[in-house]
């Protein structure tokens, strides 16, 4: 009985949350159309969302690159097929780990610092001080941050795909011996600019929405104290990560990139 | 809000980076690229593609000169495959065109043997003289039930009198030349 009315609960809780989630990016689209355009604050996050995120996002994606042609170079060989290595650590990166890895690092590096950020302004009373100057928060602070975190995702996910691929190339090619030309042509006969590019890019889209939208939520609706602003932070990366590995699962069933 | 030289700058350079990175996977990545002059766009009938795609390459020679645009079935039911070819090709009318495979289970391409014909094919035109892709499974098929001298080779299964009556006799032949 009291189970059930837990799972009860849970349940009203989540639908109620997904409609003010819903009822929070109404605001930020309207805010979004509404002068004046917040120029200045954009910029400024995609500094701090985009810029400071260079270095981990890159290193990264040379690791992950460097593993992928390490693991698949010693699976290859066993097959003779050591010329495809283009092609899987392309393809992977590409499809799947690219759009996937950055989201998860945005959402750790990025992510976490926004829901902080709009948590700590609740917290101490700063939204509420712009309110009382009729500056709507969510104008000022809240859409800047979503939108950037949409803008920055789709880069990042492609800096970090080239970082890979470069990373692959230097493993495969400096390091195993293959030839650099089947490396690339392998890679370039194996990837489609309408199938795999372009469904990375609408991944990494989808993922900056997600990971944007529930940041600045989880902030903007965390408890005003010190503790709802680590729940805050805490959830923003649980629910975004999970999300992100959810949608796509369901990204590549329903278009199949 | 303030400027700030500095941070702007930044945010230029990295945004310049992404769109960078975004325009390397599309064009060089990504195929999107132009590949060579194209124009010359030749057809020719297939019995059996086994597996070409479009963006496959066409090669002279071994040199690439265009590429698979598109495949569909033709009213005889045989495999019409569209080629984009660089148009300063000067290729005769009894250029022959056939599917082989770079290593035994590698893709498939088309590759052309260049005629002598005086007449030239124009865009459009549909090449008569064609080669089919050889199936590896039927070719073993074929050599363990023993029936290398089977008359129609690869295109066994093709429908008798269609429009490339040359091009069966040529793949036939090539099928003897295999199986024996």
């Amino acid at each position: 009985m009291e189970a059930l009315r837990d799972l009860g609960y849970l349940a009203v809780r989540f639908v109620d949350d997904l409609g003010k989630l819903a009822l929070f990016t109404c605001r930020i689209v309207l805010a979004l159309f509404t002068p004046p355009v917040r120029a200045g604050a954009f910029v400024t996050e995609l500094f701090k969302l985009g810029v400071l995120s260079l270095i981990i996002i890159c290193v990264s994606g040379m690791a992950v690159g460097m593993v992928l042609g390490l693991q698949g170079y010693n699976t290859l060989v066993r097959f003779g097929a050591e010329q495809s290595l283009g092609a899987v650590v392309g393809l992977s990166l590409i499809r799947e780990l690219g759009p996937v890895l950055t989201a998860l690092l945005a959402t750790g590096r990025a992510g976490s610092a926004t829901a902080a950020e709009i948590g700590t302004m609740v917290a101490t009373e700063q939204l509420d001080g712009l309110r009382m100057m009729s500056i709507d928060p969510i104008h000022l602070v809240v859409t800047p941050k979503a939108t950037a975190m949409i803008a920055v995702l789709p880069l990042l996910s492609a800096l970090f795909i080239v970082c890979g691929l470069f990373g692959g190339y230097a493993v495969g090619v400096g390091l195993m011996g293959l030839d650099g030309g089947t490396y690339m042509s392998s890679l370039q006969s194996a990837v489609e600019f309408d199938k795999d590019v372009l469904g990375s890019l609408l991944k990494a889209l989808i993922f900056g929405v997600l990971i944007g939208l529930i940041a600045t939520y989880r902030g903007y609706t965390s408890a005003p104290t010190s503790e709802g602003v680590s729940a805050a932070t805490t959830s923003t990366v649980v629910v975004a990560s999970v999300s992100v590995l959810i949608f796509d699962y369901f990204i590549t069933a329903l278009w199949g990139v | 809000m303030t400027r700030s030289p500095m941070r702007d700058f930044l945010v230029g350079l990295f945004v310049l980076a992404g769109l960078g990175a975004i325009a390397y996977l599309s064009f060089s990545v990504g195929g999107l690229s132009y590949n060579g002059p194209g124009g010359l766009k030749l057809f020719a009938a297939f019995d059996q593609t086994g597996g070409l795609k479009p963006r496959s390459p066409v090669v002279i020679s071994g040199v690439k000169v265009g590429q698979v645009k598109e495949i569909a079935l033709d009213p005889s039911f045989r495999a019409r495959v569209e080629m984009d070819l660089d148009n300063r090709l000067k290729l005769p009318t009894d250029t022959s065109a056939s599917i082989v495979t770079a290593g035994i289970l590698g893709d498939r391409y088309i590759s052309l043997q260049v005629g002598g014909d005086d007449h030239l094919l124009k865009s459009g035109d549909t090449m008569t003289f064609t080669e089919s892709a050889l199936i590896l499974e039927s070719l073993i098929g074929k050599f363990i039930y023993g029936r290398t001298g089977g008359g129609g080779g690869a295109s066994a299964n093709a429908p008798a009198g269609s429009s490339g009556s040359g091009g069966e006799d040529k793949s036939g032949g090539a099928d003897q030349k295999k199986g024996s």
